[in-house]
């Protein structure tokens, strides 16, 4: 069994590896490239905490295979952050007390900003249902909800 | 929204929310979990689990899985040492290591689906996951069962064919599946009953729900050839982890040093162990660091939940509300070993009320399914969820507002309990009084629409914790607790650390630190972090604070009682020690080396004086009556903290506990086929509350400080998932005339029931 050479960009820099055909790109992010912040909650595309842009899609990287994303650009948790400046998402994820264990917060950013692309001024509702396919157990959702809306009115200036 | 009652200190950092001193790490992916470890050399685990829900192992032939290239160990339940059959501990968290090791891998039996049978460790995940399919496991299937009420009919299959029920006097002879039958009663229940006006006795069954932590369990063991091992591992307490893991291979504790990996959730569920001391056996056998990541699948078959049950309760009360007489019958699940919350259950059920005449009799019972383990409050919200309904259609009965029917009963300091002590804490009334009081309380709903409300007790804990503290050199201060960080209690110890001293919360470096670094610390449960924790921190810095004004003394050569400590600075105590200037944390720290080196101190205790945690809350709910489903129009929580050290992060304790509440009101259940195995062990089909099925939760923190905490704290983890299942169900039946007894009232069931009430 030969493994693929495969090309990406990942948070804006160019990255290749090799994997197995069945390796998922959570797998490889993790397991081979050490790109931990990337998260694993179910292996099944239903708790959202694997979430990453392929192409500035969002997808479960659970649900799709490494040699998937060869040719294409990768963003995870890893590249958010501008350096040591945070992403507003990030601060005010921070600021609100939006997370409490952490495990699902790096999918939920992802998701959010993912959101806040395509809808810089979402109703809770929008917010409420764009997230509904990241799971948190711990906080009732409540910050997260308020993190995001507060984050949108601050990158509109408003 | 906060209710202060009684608190007069001023406090500077306590009482304000700033941001978490792990947060950025958390919102950069750099925070390792429990699967983000790994090391040089690491093998890979995948472990074997039972298709069958009870049979029979008559042989395990590990040779084909042996032979595949790159496994390196298979290991099967024989491999670990027996043993001894004993229940060990306080009665309410008894533990028996015969079915501890048997639950981390089956011997004899395979008791539920799931159940690990054996493990592999190879070079690569891929090669692992090929190895365990080359197992052959002989099994004799044998009749299972999964209902409590099942499980304790006379022809049921029997677990043990040597279980005899403990807790009954003569001991029974025939065996069971009842593990155990306890009781507290107080006072003449047939009196009770019959000076009542009005007497409502009702049936109910809840299901088993999961806690539903979104990271699976995970580890890496490093077992060397010193016999001195390393485990980093995502738990409530890496103590008990060590504990545990030591005691299951017979390895000192000394030898075994736990990382304290960051916890993704646990609710209760990461109290105990299932994949540590299989990775650290494969470790010791093959050489090897080993790790284990569970799958979802997994962790919805073989580890959790809480109990499912089986529940009759009675009460009593007079015209104008008084109850006189309570009683209730608990059947629980404890799955496929002893050790449901039965007991807990018991306790709590009539704990909020001052009633004179009281029973309750619990089952702890073993059917095929997984062991239940702790979740939230364990046991509480399963008994609230039967009484709290109860008390509702009594409300109704005798025309009385359903909050003031809880005022007129409530339990205050003094008010006696079924299990002998006193209430030592007011709280309870205060939380009611906030509701009544509430602008939303009375609004008028609409069609479809009902208003339910309930209330909840939680013991809250304390136990054992350490704490060190270290004045750095350049004045700024080190804290490191071992208790994990489960939702931000890095920051309400630095709060608190912070406001003892009287410096900057930034100034404070707040840590959990590993087993070998800080003394024995308790696990993040009961609600005793912020309580216990809190304490000793708060104990260590003042300690440190006197070792302080013993160096303020040293250099000002005047006696130590000659200096006091304010607002972070040493000062002399009156102008009769002499005109020196204030010393700060920098100016003693800089002097350390000629006053006698380092500053640093460790504190242990063994907190007592914890106070209970009681919530009361009020729903609003609309009923589809094409459909049954349910949608949570508003929420709002009471719940006497004692003390908010960090008020966002107790907001969020009451939102999440509520939230959770939902999802076992509303969706959560364990589905199993006619052959005993789980249908649903996924998120997709085990459906746990997401954003868009949600209003905000209002959180109302009631503020009765706990007088034995220095900060006045009570906890608040718990308490908060006790109501919202009897809430939901009398809102339900508000908004539809149907009484639902069976959790989970999902759409079908309540469809059912409007259909037959239409009928």
């Amino acid at each position: 069994m030969s493994k693929h050479h495969v090309s990406t960009v990942i948070n804006g820099d160019p990255v290749e590896f090799l994997c197995e055909t069945r390796q998922t790109l959570l797998n490889v992010l993790r397991d081979d490239l050490g790109m931990t912040g990337t998260k694993e909650g179910c292996g099944t595309g239903d708790c959202g905490a694997c979430s990453v842009t392929l192409d500035g899609r969002m997808v479960c990287s659970c649900l799709v295979l490494g040699v998937e994303a060869n040719g294409k650009s990768i963003q995870t948790i890893e590249g958010m952050s501008n350096g040591v400046e945070l992403h507003v998402l990030q601060r005010k994820f921070l600021e609100h007390a939006a997370l409490q264990c952490g495990i699902c917060t790096p999918g939920f950013l992802i998701a959010a900003r993912a959101l806040l692309e395509r809808n810089p001024d979402p109703t809770e509702e929008e917010v409420r249902f764009w997230l509904a396919g990241n799971l948190c157990r711990c906080t009732g959702y409540n910050k997260i909800i308020e993190a995001v809306l507060d984050a949108a009115r601050e990158m509109r200036g408003a | 929204m906060t209710t202060h009652q009684n608190s007069t200190k001023v406090m500077k950092v306590v009482g304000t929310s700033p941001v978490r001193p792990d947060g950025v790490q958390k919102v950069t992916g750099v925070a390792q979990y429990g699967a983000d470890y790994s090391l040089p050399g690491m093998l890979w685990s995948q472990i074997l689990r039972s298709p069958h829900a009870h049979a029979n192992i008559r042989s395990i032939n590990v040779d084909k899985a042996r032979a595949l290239p790159g496994v390196k160990c298979v290991i099967i339940g024989s491999d670990f040492p027996e043993q001894a059959f004993d229940y060990v501990g306080p009665e309410r968290v008894a533990v028996n290591y015969w079915h501890m090791t048997r639950n981390i891998m089956a011997r004899e039996k395979a008791l539920y689906e799931g159940h690990a049978v054996a493990a592999v460790a190879a070079s690569t995940r891929a090669i692992a996951e090929q190895a365990i399919k080359l197992i052959e496991v002989d099994y004799e299937i044998l009749p299972h069962v999964i209902d409590v009420d099942d499980a304790m009919a006379d022809d049921a299959p029997l677990l043990y064919p040597d279980m005899l029920m403990r807790g009954v006097d003569p001991a029974p002879t025939k065996p069971s599946n009842v593990s155990k039958r306890l009781e507290f009663k107080v006072g003449d229940l047939e009196a009770g009953f019959a000076s009542a006006d009005e007497v409502v006795e009702m049936s109910f069954k809840t299901a088993p729900v999961h806690q539903g932590y979104i990271e699976p369990h995970a580890c890496l063991a490093r077992y060397g050839a010193d016999g001195q091992c390393e485990l980093w591992s995502s738990s409530q307490g890496h103590f008990v982890v060590r504990a545990y893991t030591a005691k299951l291979l017979n390895i000192n504790l000394s030898n075994l040093l736990v990382h304290p990996a960051e916890i993704g959730g646990g609710f209760g569920g990461k109290t105990v162990v299932y994949v540590e001391p299989v990775a650290l056996l494969l470790s010791r056998l093959t050489g090897h660091p080993v790790k284990i990541m569970m799958s979802r699948e997994d962790v919805f078959k073989a580890t959790g939940p809480t109990s499912g049950s089986s529940m009759t309760v009675k009460i009593g009360v007079k015209k104008d509300g008084k109850i006189v007489a309570a009683d209730a019958l608990l059947k629980f699940q404890a799955g496929a070993f002893p050790g449901s919350p039965v007991m807990n259950a018991a306790m709590c059920s009539f704990a909020p009320y001052e009633i004179a005449n009281t029973r309750a009799v619990g089952f702890d019972v073993v059917s095929n399914r997984p062991k239940s383990a702790a979740y939230r409050a364990p046991g509480s919200p399963i008994s609230a969820f039967a009484v709290e309904s109860v008390l509702d259609v009594l409300a109704t009965k005798i025309g009385m507002d359903p909050l003031e029917l809880r005022l007129k009963n409530a339990v205050k300091a003094g008010s006696p309990t079924s299990w002998g002590p006193k209430h030592s804490h007011d709280g309870f009334a205060e939380t009611i009084q906030v509701l009544l009081d509430h602008p939303e309380y009375k609004k008028p709903l609409g069609k479809n629409q009902g208003r339910g409300v309930a209330s909840g007790f939680w013991f809250n804990g304390g136990g054992e914790s350490t704490a060190s503290v270290h004045i750095n050199e350049d004045g700024t201060v080190v804290i490191a607790t071992g208790s994990m960080d489960v939702g931000g209690s890095r920051a309400s110890m630095a709060l608190m650390a912070a406001e003892t001293l009287g410096v900057p919360y930034e100034a404070v470096r707040s840590t959990v630190a590993d087993t070998a670094s800080i003394g024995y610390n308790h696990v993040t449960g009961g609600s005793r972090v912020t309580f216990a924790t809190g304490m000793v921190v708060v104990e260590a810095c003042n300690k440190i604070i006197d070792e302080l004004r013993l160096r303020a003394a040293l250099m000002w050569d005047v006696d130590v009682t000659g200096v006091v400590w304010e607002d972070g600075f040493a000062k002399p105590a009156d102008k009769s020690v002499g005109d020196f200037a204030p010393l700060s944390l920098k100016a003693i720290a800089a002097k350390r080396a000629v006053t006698g080196g380092p500053i640093g101190v460790e504190s242990s205790v063994n907190a007592g004086g914890n106070a209970p945690g009681f919530s009361t809350q009020f729903c609003d709910v609309e009923v589809d009556p094409d459909t049954g489903k349910v949608t949570v129009l508003r929420f709002v929580a009471a719940q006497d903290v004692g003390r908010a050290i960090h008020p966002k992060y107790v907001e969020g304790q009451i939102h999440g506990g509520v939230v959770q509440g939902i999802g076992w009101a509303l969706n959560e259940e364990y589905i199993y086929d006619k052959n005993g195995r789980l249908s649903n062990a996924g998120f997709l089909d085990y459906r746990i509350p997401v954003a868009s099925d949600l209003p905000m939760i209002e959180a109302v923190i009631v503020e009765v400080p706990n007088p034995l905490h220095p900060f006045g704290v009570k906890g608040v983890g718990e308490a908060n998932i006790v109501p919202p299942m009897a809430a939901m169900a009398n809102a339900i039946f508000n908004a539809t005339g149907c009484r639902m007894t069976e959790l989970p009232m999902s759409p079908p069931k309540v469809l059912a029931a409007i259909d037959a009430k239409n009928a």
